[in-house]
């Protein structure tokens, strides 16, 4: 609570007056608090002290800020690994490591071990390590890799998700099994990938499965004892999506009664995909929850007529009750699997005109950056950040994308040079924001498709697509760019480009650098606010994980990033796919044949410090 | 010379004749084993015995390539391994198979399921279409006659038809 007040406070003196020649911003966060000796086990306690990670998203406003500077634009080209470790797993690792009370810890891919490094000591070695039991039927409908994107921490517990629908809470300090509890079920389709979030007393998790027909979700469990406290379907009758008396979207698309069933041809909302394995923020003061959901089930469009609610779409949530108080649906009647799963930046912002604004900012897989009101899901901007072809605009009255008719997928014909492809602008890799250069760092993929609808048949348990797909770079010919864009202003004011899709997250520090990886390898750091490659080191494999840095029990600031390709871009290293047939892995084979010969698979640690 | 080309003759006529015949009522044992034992390991204790030989009745027939390859899409084979190249599941194109590439091998895959993610299909479809599903798995990599291949797709082109795929080698490799 207190970090959220500094951190607005922070944010609004950026943004006072909004002169971005006339620089007056602070340096740097004071530090709230010093190490203790004895561990703090609240979550309030550990997020007061920002040398520490303690979420995957670095705080509940998903800025994946960090106002340590001991390493800035001068003394960064010095950066020198400092020692690594390996999971052993040589499968997609997306994680962001958690550093809390001078321990790091890390999940793993499936099957979902957790590590536990002791950074008082040299080298981190581990101080304990859990290794749950799992179903291995389960990496049978991981559509995109065995994937785990982190864990959480809260009332010293270190909470995770596995593969096979289990959320588990260890003790932080031994490692012991505290709960766990088994959320889905495989044999419908159903995974974890997502990092859990801890907000007060509850720990909130979501679904995956959207390429399986399952139903979506997301549920609120009791950090005490796991037991499920509320659950909010995404399709369904309103009283199963938690849509009530409070519930009061802002454009008269999302209003009206049960249109999680209206809006789908009978029964079918009960194989419709809107999932959620993405990201969470969390407004205290407005006491609300920000999460999007994934796509509907099928692919093909033209079998599921209708707006297929709340598919794509973006909720905010009472966190005690889950009830909703606004939705706004991105894509109604999803052409192209855009899921919103995206992280929401909370920002409160001086707009030019001058009011304070409560807002999020979402680059999303559409393509457009939405600025959105966060107390009322008022759409105040949607402009474009990639290059699109599947839709010409967002009608703010509305609400609704303006389509491209030359680009409806159809069945038995290929409609081709659809851009963003299926996985989008941007996928789940979470950007990061810079309260001191107001710019947003987004990690952004460069790819467009052809696409033929096809027959799908529901068979409980296998995909649910109807699509033949076949990916490619769009114009320019580099797959990824790692892009800053000013939120104020609304433009993008410089990029990185980069070969393949760039899927590592971004980390925003008050040295005034970016971190991020790339899938051939490289760990690299930029000046925040030219966009310079200052830094830069090649790791064993390609990188699709979440950067953190933080400040150690010796005073020195580190940074760390897990390789390991994989994920679904790089799953034909992690899954040895065939690129003769360019239809592999859901299409994205065709975008990534020549992977291979930049990376092979990887499972390790890097932790980088100045010497 | 004559006699020669007449019989040479005959014997295409037959071997076509099996190629285009469509079995309408599937006996139970369209494809039959004769000899040992399935075996997955190259190694074997002391001496080698005979391993089993299956013939698959559907290997020899377009229509039933053809049906399994309709099946492959219909059964969502292809939602977990693509059009051959693999996603989820593993590439079935190439030349590393885990569980065996001969034809018994791949109908206990699909009937058994295999740990790491295959789903059991077996009591869920009927055994005469798993031999057809088989035949078509094998044509992705080029291990069946390619005169029974399917010749084109009526689908994007996504990779070479099946008919002009190569056998991926002679000799079978399992995976490192
Ligand atoms: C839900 C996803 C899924 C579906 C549906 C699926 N498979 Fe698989 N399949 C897999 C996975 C994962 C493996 C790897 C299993 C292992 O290594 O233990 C596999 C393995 C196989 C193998 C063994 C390959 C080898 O190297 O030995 C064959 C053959 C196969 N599948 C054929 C099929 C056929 C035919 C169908 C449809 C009837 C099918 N699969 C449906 C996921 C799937």
């Amino acid at each position: 609570m207190r970090t959220w007040v500094a951190c607005s406070l922070v944010l609004m003196t950026a943004f006072a007056g909004c002169n971005r020649a006339n620089s007056t911003r602070p340096k740097q966060l004071p530090y709230i608090q010093r190490y203790t000796s004895s561990p703090a086990t609240s979550l309030a306690s550990v997020l007061a002290d920002d040398g520490q990670w303690v979420m995957a998203p670095k705080d509940y406003a998903n800025t994946r800020f960090s106002s340590l500077d001991q390493i800035n634009t001068k003394n960064v080209g010095n950066l020198q690994a400092a020692w690594t470790f390996s999971t052993g797993i040589l499968r997609g690792h997306e994680a962001a490591p958690l550093i809390v009370n001078n321990t790091m810890y890390i999940v793993g891919p499936f099957p979902n071990p957790v590590f536990a490094l002791d950074l008082t000591r040299p080298g981190g070695p581990l101080k304990w390590q859990y290794k749950p039991a799992v179903i291995s039927g389960a990496k049978g409908v991981a559509c995109c890799d065995w994937v785990n994107r982190g864990a959480a921490f809260g009332d010293g517990k270190i909470v995770f998700n596995t593969l096979d629908n289990q959320t588990i809470a260890l003790d932080a300090n031994t490692g012991a099994e505290v709960w766990k509890t088994t959320l889905g079920d495989i044999n419908q389709g159903e995974t974890i990938t997502m990092a859990p979030l801890i907000v007060k007393d509850k720990v909130l998790v979501g679904n995956a499965g959207g390429e399986f027909g399952v139903r979506g979700w997301l549920q609120a469990l009791d950090l005490k004892t796991g037991k499920p406290v509320w659950k909010a379907f995404h399709t369904g009758p309103d009283t199963d999506c938690l849509i009530g008396p409070d519930f009061k979207p802002f454009y008269p698309l999302d209003a009206g009664k049960d249109l999680g069933v209206k809006t789908w041809s009978p029964e079918s909302w009960r194989q419709g995909g809107g999932t959620m394995w993405g990201w969470i923020s969390y407004d205290p003061q407005l006491n609300l929850i920000y999460y999007g959901t994934g796509n509907p089930g099928p692919w093909n469009p033209e079998l599921r007529p209708g707006d297929n609610k709340w598919t794509a779409t973006l909720f905010a949530r009472d966190v005690d009750t889950g009830a909703a108080k606004w939705a706004y649906q991105f894509q109604p009647h999803d052409n192209f699997d855009y899921d919103a799963v995206n992280e929401s930046t909370l920002l409160d912002l001086h707009l030019p005109g001058g009011q304070l604004r409560k807002v999020l900012v979402r680059a999303e897989r559409n393509g457009y950056m939405y600025m959105i009101d966060r107390a009322n899901g008022q759409v105040l901007s949607a402009d474009p950040y990639a290059f699109i072809t599947s839709t010409k605009g967002i009608d703010l009255k509305t609400g609704r994308p303006i389509e491209n008719p030359d680009k409806q997928p159809k069945s038995g014909k290929v409609i081709r040079e659809i851009c963003p492809a299926v996985p989008g602008a941007k996928d789940w890799q979470p950007s990061a924001y810079s309260p001191r250069t107001g710019l947003l760092y987004v990690p952004s993929e460069n790819l467009c498709m052809d696409f033929e609808g096809l027959e799908a048949n529901y068979i409980a348990g296998t995909p649910y697509l109807g699509a033949n797909i076949r990916y490619y770079a769009g114009p320019g010919g580099n797959r990824g760019e790692l892009l800053a864009w000013d939120v104020v202003h609304r433009k993008k004011v410089w990029g990185v480009k980069e070969r393949f899709p760039t899927y590592s997250g971004a980390v925003a520090t008050a040295g005034d650098l970016v971190f991020y990886g790339t899938m051939d390898g490289w760990f690299k750091a930029l000046d925040a606010r030219s966009g310079d490659t200052l830094w830069k080191f090649k790791t064993d494999s390609g990188i699709i994980s979440q950067p953190v840095t933080w400040r150690g029990p010796d005073g020195k600031q580190y940074v760390a990033v897990l390789t390991g390709v994989g994920g679904w871009p790089g799953a034909i290293v992690s899954g040895d796919l065939d690129p003769r047939d360019a239809g592999a892995g859901d299409g994205f084979v065709s975008a990534m044949s020549d992977l291979p010969k930049f990376t092979e698979k990887g499972s390790t640690l890097y932790v980088f410090a100045l010497p | 010379m004559r006699n020669a080309l007449l019989l040479a003759s005959c014997l295409l006529a037959a071997a076509a004749c099996r190629r285009e015949q469509r079995e309408i009522v599937h006996s139970p044992a369209a494809s039959h084993a004769s000899g040992g034992i399935v075996r997955l390991s190259e190694l074997q204790p002391g001496q080698p015995t005979p391993e089993v030989e299956v013939r698959n009745a559907s290997e020899e027939k377009a229509y039933d390539i053809n049906e399994g390859k309709r099946l492959f899409a219909a059964y969502n084979c292809s939602g977990c391994h693509s059009h051959g190249g693999g996603g989820i599941g593993p590439a079935l194109m190439d030349n590393y198979w885990v569980y065996g590439s001969h034809p018994e091998n791949i109908h206990d895959t699909i009937v058994e399921g295999r740990p790491n993610g295959m789903p059991s299909f077996g009591g869920k479809i009927p055994d005469y279409q798993i031999w057809e599903i088989v035949a078509y798995v094998r044509s992705l990599s080029g291990l069946v006659n390619p005169t029974v291949a399917p010749s084109r797709d009526d689908h994007m082109q996504v990779k070479v038809a099946e008919q002009s795929k190569k056998e991926e080698s002679t000799e079978e490799k399992k995976k490192p």
